[in-house]
């Protein structure tokens, strides 16, 4: 290889963005060949396994450690009392009003448990056999107390407490109201001065992230420094939560987030067992690993939603909508996670969607719970407000006997509105609803099933059919700092890049919008191919080493692309303009004069002559020959900070079958068109709207995490809490139209939730589609078979679920890794 | 997900079989693919002591035809059965049952013996088993017994099989005459166990339906025969009207479990429905 390549030629390039390249990544993430933490091995690791509270609600009389610290292979065996004085607690960053009230996260229970999950001890061993070994030896005295598990309930005052030392289970009261905010008419007025008025409680049921890589993580001391390598999405964000949680100083502490496999908001979080690892490691000195169980994942690690909500909408007779009012209750569960309140807090602002509401008034308590945390769960808010306002929207046009799809038009925001202020307060930058709509149409056959439902209707078919709309919006591009600073979370929004060019002409990119399965290394090196003129190949993309890329703020909220990838944008602006500076010296020309494209820089009228920004790189790096009034370095940094949120939408629709005789609903056919503005790899976004409409058609019909009324998991295994494979799925028509945002330079807009957020509602409005004209008027998600058939038989929205879980398996869910097992879990005669 | 610590023992005979179940110790358990043991080891809500893995024992593997019976060996694979000729001509109710199995990893190493001897009332082929009035060959230091199907499942979890005995093969009567045979299978994702699922095997004899069999899969904490349906079939008219009379009484008998995904009534409902599918479609309506 030689130092100067022959660059390439530019007249043939095509431009990287816009190229649906596969993901420079996948080979090693799809292999397992890669630095998954709990692949770490580090001379002389010790192994940690946890003991959890088989019991929902209770005092901890004594935990007995003493068998377990004489099995074999054990070195230590804490509780506890043992890091009572150093642990802290865990934090959160986002309280949503002055007075919320938090209780306070330790990371090992101390006196009390408070869900089912929560450490009560830790083991230390050799092996992580020997550490498994040793979970069943440690004797823990529980004195039960009355577990606290209905939301409705414990929001009275005829309730028992889930923290005793609290007065209520409501941790927060967050009120917004557009008229209070200026941004629109009285709420009360609007309803009274009505034609119609709709309302209906929702409930928009808990969830288990489910990633599919456990969590894991390994700390490593060195003197008084210590290294985390986490399976966490926010390594940037962890290292400064735990120089506060534990003390050991910011600089002291490096934290890295090797490859990670997935996380959908389920790793956004700085968890107990990090803050462990991390206090046993410095207890010991040594290195240590813990790797979750899938068990004591959907157990212990936070779950998303667990909302209900009560909303009313006020319209004319002609379908004009007048006004919105939300009221929300929000399970925090146990007890306040990073951004527990603040994600459904987050919902306040995606309530009035795409619609013109004249009036908004949204009210929401946090309620505490005897179960497991909840926190960011792809969507994180805008999924519960995107479902709550599709269905009621559907509601209302059943109200007014009018078409669904009507009644949105009628009220949606118009193509030459924008920038349009909602009433929300935000500003709409751009959007194309009538575009995205039209081609959904046309992709699905709207035409033809619509006469084919009628056709079943008339037949009185067993197999109904019906078709469901979201026409969805959803902010990303989390965010403007300003904006989170005055939503009183704990962080900005920006986000850093920056770009080193190495001698030989290949670039590194340095992101801190830490990837966890998104293919950031793969857009990333679009971006800088196209903006710095270099082979794809040439550049590589690091992150999640907070040694490496020391500044960032990781990736959620669709925030990478718009925020990260514009910063990554800026800096190569930046190493452009430097690298000019050079040319020009070496090339003894004005920089006026010089042109810069495809990776070259050329003297305008002089053909011929020239010099690559690689070649550049080799002669800076020299540095023989350079301007005297430069450094000798065209790396170049920038750290961007969004104005305004970006706002996709797009028009989903869903076509679903539903058999009548056994309840059991079939999605028939799906088409979505989303606008995601700018798009960088058609194949990433088309991958990320698969992905997300299998999440979010699992919420409508598959996933629950159910609690039996001791405040038991009933689904902690994948068994009973299920996950649809493709096998489950339809054919997805997908499509996209593109309205560049203005809020970025690149005008894209986010992807990574718009699936999950809009296909929700499309799902179960298409199931009630069917099965309208026999009475059903709501199905409870998820839309069980047994629900639809219940629905149909009486009414209702279907009703609970049994709370028992299934026998397979000899029922894996009343069991916990403490090694309880019930008459029940015996499994009898297994061969 | 460790297992605790267990002795393995992998014998490659029948013999060897049953000499290491008996040297096992107190706690033996038999592994035939293990694909729902191992499961339960890892989440060590079983222990066992000892475990007598019969995956080399080749002569418990592979399908014989004997006469008026196939004869399956009980460490035949799913897969195995899938691919099997003898099966696809004379039991092909066990082919559309295997084919809803889990998935094709679990399909690749669970077997159809470790299946019926796991007897979980939500497996598929136990019902498969009853319908087709197999019998079961079982091994012992005493020598061979065989047990028809319908005395082999006694509880949830729980067979005939005494300690130190094993399941060494399943004899499946060839059907004769004119069949035909539907497995309807009720979930709600494809690799999951089944809600409630129906075997029926309808014979049919000049327009009428001579002799209709019906196993109902997780209608009570044993697989089940549908006998009052099966009474009401025989002789009838292979009439729509007369197979949605007969399906009417599917669930008579039966006593199933709510949990999440059903309540009892539910599953007596889908019981109903689903064996006049399942008669319907078997009696080529």
């Amino acid at each position: 290889m030689t130092l100067t390549e022959e660059p390439r030629t530019t007249e043939t390039a095509q431009p990287e963005i816009g190229r649906a390249r596969r993901r420079k990544e996948d080979a090693r993430l799809i292999t397992g060949r890669t630095t998954w933490t709990d692949n770490m091995v580090l001379p002389g690791m010790l192994h940690l396994s946890i003991v959890r509270s088989p019991v929902a609600h209770a005092r901890i009389g004594s935990v007995d450690v003493s068998a377990a610290r004489e099995a074999p292979g054990v070195v230590a065996v804490y509780s506890g009392r043992d890091f009572a004085e150093e642990q802290g607690s865990l934090p959160c960053a986002w309280p949503v009003t002055p007075d919320m009230v938090n209780p306070g996260h330790p990371s090992i229970a101390v006196e009390e448990v408070n869900h089912v999950g929560e450490a009560v001890a830790v083991i230390v061993a050799r092996s992580k056999a020997a550490a498994a070994d040793a979970v069943e030896l440690v004797d823990v005295d529980y004195a039960v107390l009355p577990p606290v598990l209905d939301m409705e309930q414990a929001s009275t005052q005829d309730t028992d407490l889930c923290h005793a030392h609290l007065e209520s289970n409501t941790s927060f009261h967050f009120v917004f109201d557009a008229g209070d905010a200026g941004t629109g008419g009285d709420t009360d007025e609007a309803f009274s001065g009505a034609d119609v008025v709709v309302s209906r409680r929702f409930v928009n049921q808990r969830l288990i992230p489910a990633f599919m890589e456990p969590r894991s993580v390994v700390v490593q001391p060195q003197g008084d420094n210590y290294t985390m390598w986490s399976a966490t999405q926010i390594p940037h964000i962890l290292r400064v939560m735990l120089a506060m949680v534990t003390g050991v100083p910011e600089h002291k502490l490096r934290v890295i987030a090797p490859d990670v496999g997935g996380g959908f908001g389920g790793k956004l979080q700085v968890t107990p067992e990090e803050v462990l690892a991390l206090l046993v490691a410095r207890r010991l000195g040594k290195p240590v690993k813990y790797t979750e169980t899938r068990s004591e994942s959907l157990m212990s690690a936070h779950h998303g939603r667990d909302q209900i909500q009560y909303v009313d909408v006020a319209a004319d007779r002609e379908g004009n909508v007048k006004g919105l009012r939300v009221r929300l209750l929000a399970d925090m569960g146990a007890y306040l996670r990073l951004i527990t309140p603040g994600t459904p807090a987050l919902g306040a602002f995606m309530y009035p969607a795409i619609y013109k509401f004249p009036a908004y008034r949204f009210e929401l308590k946090g309620i505490f719970t005897n179960k497991t945390p909840t926190d960011a769960y792809r969507g994180a808010g805008r999924p519960e407000a995107t479902f709550a306002i599709e269905r009621i929207m559907d509601e209302l046009a059943v109200e007014l006997g009018m078409d669904p799809l009507e009644l949105r038009r009628k009220n949606w925001i118009k193509h030459d509105e924008f920038p349009f202020t909602m009433v929300a307060g935000l500003e709409y930058d751009s959007g194309n609803y009538e575009a995205a709509t039209a081609r959904a149409l046309e992709l699905i056959g709207y035409d033809e099933l619509r006469a084919e439902q009628q056709r079943r209707r008339e037949s009185g078919d067993p197999v109904q059919l019906g078709i469901g709309f979201s026409t969805f919006t959803e902010m990303c591009g989390i965010a403007p700092s300003r904006v989170l600073g005055s939503l009183s979370f704990g962080s900005g929004g920006w986000e850093h890049a920056s770009i080193r060019m190495l001698p030989t002409g290949k670039v590194e990119v340095v992101t801190g919008a830490t990837p966890h399965g998104q293919g950031h290394e793969t857009a990333w090196s679009q971006l800088v191919a196209d903006k710095l003129g270099v082979p794809f190949e040439d550049v590589e993309v690091l992150h999640g080493d907070t040694s490496i890329s020391p500044k960032g703020l990781d990736t959620y909220g669709s925030r990478s692309l718009v925020v990260g990838g514009t910063a990554v944008v800026k800096a190569a602006d930046k190493v452009v303009a430097k690298a000019r500076k050079v040319a020009a010296h070496l090339l003894e020309a004005s920089e006026d004069d010089l042109e810069f494209e495809g990776g070259k820089f050329s003297v305008r009228g002089t053909p011929g002559t020239g010099l690559s920004i690689q070649e550049v790189a080799l002669a800076i790096f020299a540095a023989h020959n350079y301007p005297e009034d430069v450094e000798p370095s065209i790396d170049a940094d920038a750290t961007f900070d969004p104005v305004n949120f970006s706002f996709p939408h797009g028009t989903h629709i869903c076509a679903m079958e539903v058999d009548t005789e056994t309840g059991m609903v079939k999605i028939r056919k799906y088409a979505c068109v989303d606008d995601v503005g700018t798009i960088v790899n058609p194949l990433i976004v088309e991958g990320q709207i698969h992905g997300g409409l299998a999440q979010g058609i699992a919420q409508a019909l598959y996933e629950e995490a159910v609690y039996d009324a001791d405040g038991n998991l009933t689904t902690g295994s994948f068994v009973d809490y299920l996950v649809p494979s493709a096998a489950d799925l339809p054919h997805f028509d997908t499509d996209n139209t593109v309205t560049p945002s203005t809020s970025n330079p690149m005008g894209s807009k986010g992807v990574g939730e718009a699936g999950t957020i809009a296909s929700t509602p499309a799902v179960v409005n298409a199931a009630l589609d069917a099965v309208r004209h026999l009475g059903v008027t709501d199905i409870r998600m998820p839309l069980t078979p047994e629900r639809v058939w219940r629905a149909l038989q009486t009414g209702g929205d279907g009703g609970d679920r049994a709370a028992a879980g299934t026998t397979a398996y000899g029922g894996a869910s009343t069991e916990s890794t403490t090694g309880v097992s019930t008459p029940a879990s015996n499994p009898g005669g297994i061969s | 997900m460790i297992p605790a610590a267990f002795a393995y023992a992998r014998p490659t005979t029948v013999e060897e079989a049953l000499q290491a179940i008996a040297d096992g110790g107190e706690d033996v358990k038999v592994m035939a693919g293990g694909q729902s043991l191992i499961p339960v080891m890892r989440l060590r809500m079983a222990a066992p002591e000892t475990v007598v893995d019969l995956v080399s024992v080749s002569e418990m593997r592979g399908v014989r035809d004997d006469g008026d019976a196939l004869v399956v060996g009980a460490m035949t694979t799913h897969h195995d059965v899938l691919v099997d000729p003898l099966i696809a001509e004379h039991a092909p109710l066990l082919v559309q049952a295997t084919e809803t199995v889990a998935d094709r990893q679990v399909r690749a190493r669970g077997t159809f013996g470790g299946a019926l001897a796991h007897a979980d009332p939500a497996g598929d082929l136990a019902a498969v088993a009853l319908a087709l009035d197999a019998e079961m060959v079982i091994a012992g230091s005493g020598g061979r017994r065989t047990v028809p199907a319908a005395d082999f499942f006694v509880d949830y979890l729980t067979t005939c099989l005494e300690e130190g005995e094993l399941l060494v093969e399943v004899r499946i009567p060839k059907l004769r005459g004119e069949w035909g045979v539907r497995y309807e299978k009720f979930n709600r994702v494809a690799q999951a166990w089944s809600i409630v699922a129906v075997a029926a095997a309808v014979r049919r004899e000049n327009g009428h339906i001579a002799e209709a069999r019906i196993g109902l899969t997780n209608m009570g904490s044993t697989p089940l025969r549908a006998q009052a349906t099966e009474a009401a079939l025989a002789g009838a008219d292979a009439s729509a009207a007369a197979i949605a009379a007969a399906a009417e009484r599917a669930a008579e008998g039966t006593s199933p479990t709510s949990d999440l995904n059903a309540q009892a009534d539910y599953r007596e409902h889908l019981a109903r429905v689903l064996t006049r599918r399942a008669v319907s479609a078997a009696a080529g309506l």
